[in-house]
């Protein structure tokens, strides 16, 4: 039988249940949505600039907080956007940088267009090739919630890929993300510790 | 006597110097894809060294958010790229650097602009180019172009990082 589709915000759920006080989390567009919902936190890096370059943010916290776990939850048309952040990344070698990709075809926030190579593009393969430490792809849920955990445990950097659906409508107020007060948290955050 | 020493410098620009203010200026991480101006005398000797730290990056627009990241974390770093990368990462610059005001500092090598020629006069619309449009965005930049120059390494990048803003070193010959 099949599996079913994952929902977005049932991954996140399950992810957030092994993210802890002290992790780095960078969400992004409609991902940021729905994380900031599940889990509402100062160390949420939700200003990145500029589409795409997420896990770019990711790779400087990473290298300059090695004490910190850094885990970016990424678009596959904001990583389409910077590719080559796969290889550099692969190339720095953070062992706390934990990279996850809500694959689900489109640009989202931007009219649910389908991303150019929808359906034959392997975010994974890419991953691999540029030299992450470790590799995954899910596409059922129940595995995901099983195996979640453990990833978290293990040294990066980590790529995980996951085949998702839209969690649904989402009331967007990009202020949320894009907001002065929402860095200076974040900065005070990580400066207190 | 300073007046002999200007004399001295003019004409030449030395990648150690420049170096050792890079050090001064505690730069922990410099961020760089290759710039044919800066590629021998900076960054080939920089990567022969453990610190700072080379992170070696495939496009400049990586290296804005590789450094705004390195920021937050209280951690100084230089990006150090070609014109034409700065062009090319205008949007991230704009995003990242301007508008959330971050300490980005860049060192950008000026490809083909010619020796002892301010910027704004070259010849090359690809240098001509580059200052109106940091003045547009309202980026403070510095021009380095012999070796009197290198003093202004420093509180450029102090100062960066006190009022939490850009700024851009232009290199504008190739150092020795």
């Amino acid at each position: 039988m099949e599996a079913v589709m994952m929902k977005r915000d049932d991954c996140l759920k399950a992810l957030a249940r092994h993210v802890t006080d002290t992790d780095i989390v960078l969400p992004v567009y409609s991902t940021a949505f729905d994380w900031i919902e599940i889990r509402p936190h100062a160390l949420n890096y939700l200003s990145h600039g500029a589409m795409g370059l997420a896990s770019s943010h990711a790779l400087g916290l990473a290298l300059g907080r090695p004490d910190r776990r850094v885990i970016v939850l990424d678009g596959d048309g904001s990583l389409l956007m910077n590719l080559g952040s796969l290889v550099s990344i692969g190339a720095a070698a953070p062992a706390n940088l934990f990279h996850f990709v809500c694959e689900n075809g489109t640009y989202e926030a931007n009219g649910g267009h389908p991303i150019p190579g929808r359906d034959r593009v392997d975010f994974a393969g890419f991953a691999r090739s540029a030299g992450y430490r470790a590799v995954h792809q899910f596409t059922d849920l129940k595995i995901f919630e099983q195996q979640v955990g453990a990833l978290l445990s293990e040294p990066g950097p980590l790529f995980v890929d996951l085949k998702i659906t839209s969690s649904g409508p989402q009331e967007r107020d990009y202020t949320r993300i894009h907001g002065p007060h929402v860095r200076k948290a974040f900065k005070d955050a990580l400066a207190a510790g | 006597m300073q007046q002999a020493a200007s004399t001295e410098s003019r004409g030449y620009l030395h990648g150690s110097s420049i170096i050792r203010e890079i050090k001064a200026s505690q730069i922990e991480f410099v961020v760089s894809v290759p710039d044919i101006t800066t590629s021998e005398g900076l960054l080939r000797p920089l990567s022969q060294q453990t610190a700072p730290r080379l992170v070696r990056i495939c496009k400049e627009d990586e290296g804005v958010g590789i450094c705004a990241g390195l920021a937050y974390a209280g951690r100084r770093a230089l990006l150090l790229i070609q014109q034409t990368g700065l062009l090319d990462s205008i949007n991230a610059v704009r995003g990242v650097a301007v508008e959330y005001g971050l300490p980005i500092c860049m060192m950008v090598g000026l490809l083909e602009k010619e020796p002892d020629v301010r910027p704004m006069q070259s010849k090359r619309y690809g240098v001509r180019i580059v200052e109106p449009i940091l003045d547009a965005m309202g980026i403070t930049y510095h021009e380095i172009e012999e070796e009197a120059d290198v003093a202004k390494i420093k509180p450029a990048i102090d100062a960066a990082y006190a009022q939490s803003r850009p700024v851009v070193l232009l290199i504008g010959r190739r150092p020795s």
